[in-house]
């Protein structure tokens, strides 16, 4: 409601805010820099597999779920030449994906 | 003497080295430039390569370098009184570790930000690449066995400790839940996490758990030993999130907060120094403080260890050149402090030289146990704190340190194991259970090997860690040297220190080898030879390296 007038008013209280959020930003850099890496790298071989999951039946392995994973295929395509490239295969795999 | 003095002299010398002799070193040798583009914003990537805050990044540096090693190292050594672990400490400070800290971390930003085992790899060779590998296995090794060694010697020994040390691996877990499940604001979880920390310390005198002598057949100290290497295998194992994140969090706070109230209680109750100056009445059997001191105390005066962090995280985070001098040297001077406490602690925190002495019965006896019981008598005179409690909060903190150091080290050694899998294709040993199974077992080897079977004598070993800790931070000042002498700057500031320890390092490796064959101590006598030809290996690289690197130098003149 008011709540800008206030802050407009209070020098103090904002000193109080800012200081705060500083603290909160601080506290959260100190704790998520030292494993952000790690953290990091484990997510990204969980989405490793999901990508299997969503263009195993390019590659021939038969997916029930087909039907619905082709449709997320656009949205994985970005990540899809990334991804390639770290499973070892220097170019992609799918004759009609091409993407390098 | 008032320690008072001794804490004002060793900080104002260390305050004198970060203000003078690194910006010395940072305009003159090293000759940061703050336009330099850092890896981590050339590379940044969100993961590794991120530009961070220099507060932000000393903390995080800090936090990792500093564990239990300086708190063991300097209260061992102060058994030859505590001018030469006081002088060590300052001076090795000043002139070795901030050289050492803050020249691995501006070696490896000027090199794409890669660790120092590839940097020695790139600028002195292949060969010295390989002594790098077996070096670091080796302290791994020693860093487990021995922490293992001293975390079961307290939870023996202060069982009033035993509740709060695991009831704050389950206060990490909570915590760890309420920030991914919950989302909960930081500054709320710290303080909740923090309370709940020292709640339990406040608890412990009243709820000890004193492990029998012997259960089974197996002396208690060897039970305590198998426990944590469980523990350790299986937080090495879980995602890091789960317990080492929050628990490392909540150890770096509770760092500050044991500094602070330790630095306090010795300026309210200002003791005077009850050990002597220089100890003409050692125990028995005390080697000779030239050279042993210098290994003995490696964190604390100069650490190899450093040099990994340095590289391997740190120089990936640095937004601009210049914070290096801050986040490297500033780092070292923060272990200097601590290293310096612990001197304090476990000489002025007795109330007679004969309850010093029977403390310091032996060489490797005394050791944390002194640093604990030191230090609560100081904290109990100094700020009203029951002397159970004050006991309870320094043994918490020094075995919450060995352990996050235990489980970073298992991780590690099990990585290597895995490296070794793959370089040598075996397929089962690149599975992390069985890699962190092999690192369990060679750990406890060294741990009962060394000590016998109830493990008590694991801290023979201390010494021997230390030799190998220099010898890693030997191998790092050498590829700082040749890149100085290939950028035709002055190499004396890091000779001087990397010859100094090369020396110290072999003479204590050589006798410490006629003391394990004088006990007949076999297994630590091939241990001391494989560590020998290590060191010796490192000098001849040293001194060829820098010959090639000279000559090359005057052949482009």
């Amino acid at each position: 409601m008011n709540d800008d007038h206030d802050r407009g008013h209070d020098p103090r209280l904002e000193r109080i805010r800012a200081w705060l959020s500083q603290a909160r930003f601080f506290a959260e850099e100190v704790y998520s820099s030292r494993y952000r890496g790690a953290i990091a790298r484990a997510r990204r071989d969980e989405d490793d597999l999901f990508m299997l999951l969503v263009f195993s039946e390019m590659m021939g392995v038969p997916n029930p779920a087909a039907y619905y994973t082709l449709e997320l295929q656009p949205l994985l395509l970005e990540r899809f030449h990334d991804w390639h490239r770290r499973m070892g295969m220097e170019r992609s795999p799918l004759d009609h994906f091409k993407c390098c | 003497m008032s320690a008072i003095v001794i804490l004002v002299l060793g900080l104002a010398a260390m305050a004198a080295g970060y203000f003078l002799y690194s910006k010395f070193i940072a305009e003159k040798i090293y000759r940061l430039d703050p336009d330099f583009k850092t890896p981590a914003h050339e590379y940044e990537d969100g993961v590794d390569f991120v530009p961070t805050n220099r507060f932000v990044l000393w903390g995080h540096h800090f936090t990792s370098v500093a564990g239990a090693a300086p708190i063991v190292g300097p209260a061992i050594a102060v058994i030859w009184g505590w001018v030469p672990a006081f002088l060590w400490v300052v001076f090795g400070t000043i002139f070795f570790a901030g050289v050492h800290d803050f020249g691995a971390i501006w070696a490896s930003v000027r090199n794409k930000a890669k660790s120092v085992g590839a940097l020695t790899g790139d600028v002195v060779g292949k060969r010295a690449r390989s002594i790098f590998m077996i070096v670091i296995f080796l302290v791994l090794l020693m860093v487990n066995a021995v922490f293992a060694v001293v975390i079961a010697g307290l939870m023996m020994n202060f069982s009033s400790a035993v509740v709060p040390v695991w009831g704050a691996i389950l206060v990490a877990l909570v915590i760890g839940q309420m920030i991914y499940r919950r989302k909960m604001s930081l500054p709320m979880v710290s303080i909740v996490g923090v309370v709940a920390l020292y709640a339990l310390i406040g608890i412990g005198p009243s709820v000890p758990l004193q492990m029998p002598a012997e259960v089974a057949g197996v002396s208690g100290n060897a039970i305590w030993i198998l426990l944590l290497f469980g523990y350790a295998a299986i937080a090495s194992l879980l995602p890091v999130w789960v317990l080492l994140q929050p628990r490392d969090y909540i150890n770096g706070l509770q760092l500050f907060v044991g500094l602070i109230i330790l630095y306090g209680a010795i300026v309210l109750m200002n003791p005077t120094m009850v050990a002597p100056a220089f100890n003409d009445n050692v125990p028995a059997g005390t080697p000779s403080l030239l050279p042993l001191l210098f290994v003995t105390i490696a964190c604390g005066a100069i650490s190899g260890f450093h040099g990994l962090v340095s590289s391997g995280t740190t120089s990936k985070q640095l937004n601009r050149e210049t914070d290096a001098r801050f986040v490297g040297y500033f780092g070292a001077v923060g272990e200097g402090m601590l290293a310096l406490a612990a001197i304090l602690a476990a000489t002025a925190g007795f109330a007679t030289l004969a309850d010093w002495e029977a403390m310091y019965t032996a060489f490797g006896q005394g050791g944390v146990n002194a640093f604990v019981e030191g230090g609560a008598f100081i904290i109990h005179n100094g700020l009203g704190l029951p002397e159970a409690t004050a006991a309870t909060l320094l043994t918490v903190m020094a075995a919450l340190f060995a352990g996050t150091t235990m489980d970073t080290g298992l991780r590690l050694q099990r990585y290597i194991f895995q490296e070794w899998g793959e370089i040598y294709n075996q397929a089962w040993m690149k599975k992390p259970a069985v890699a962190t199974l092999l690192a369990v077992g060679s750990c406890l080897l060294l741990a009962f090997g060394a000590g016998g079977a109830d493990g008590s004598g694991g801290l023979i070993i201390w010494p021997l860690f230390g030799t190998t800790n220099q010898l890693l931070a030997g191998l790092t000042l050498l590829v700082i040297t040749v890149m100085l002498v290939r950028l035709r700057r002055p190499m004396w500031y890091t000779l001087v220190p990397l010859v100094f320890l090369l020396v110290m390092t072999i003479a204590a490796l050589l006798i410490q080898l006629r003391t394990f064959f004088e006990q007949s101590n076999y297994f630590l006598l091939v241990l001391d030879i494989v560590v020998l030809i290590a060191a010796i290996m490192v000098a001849m690289e040293c001194a060829s390296a820098l010959k090639r690197s000279r000559a090359e130098m005057a052949a482009e003149q």
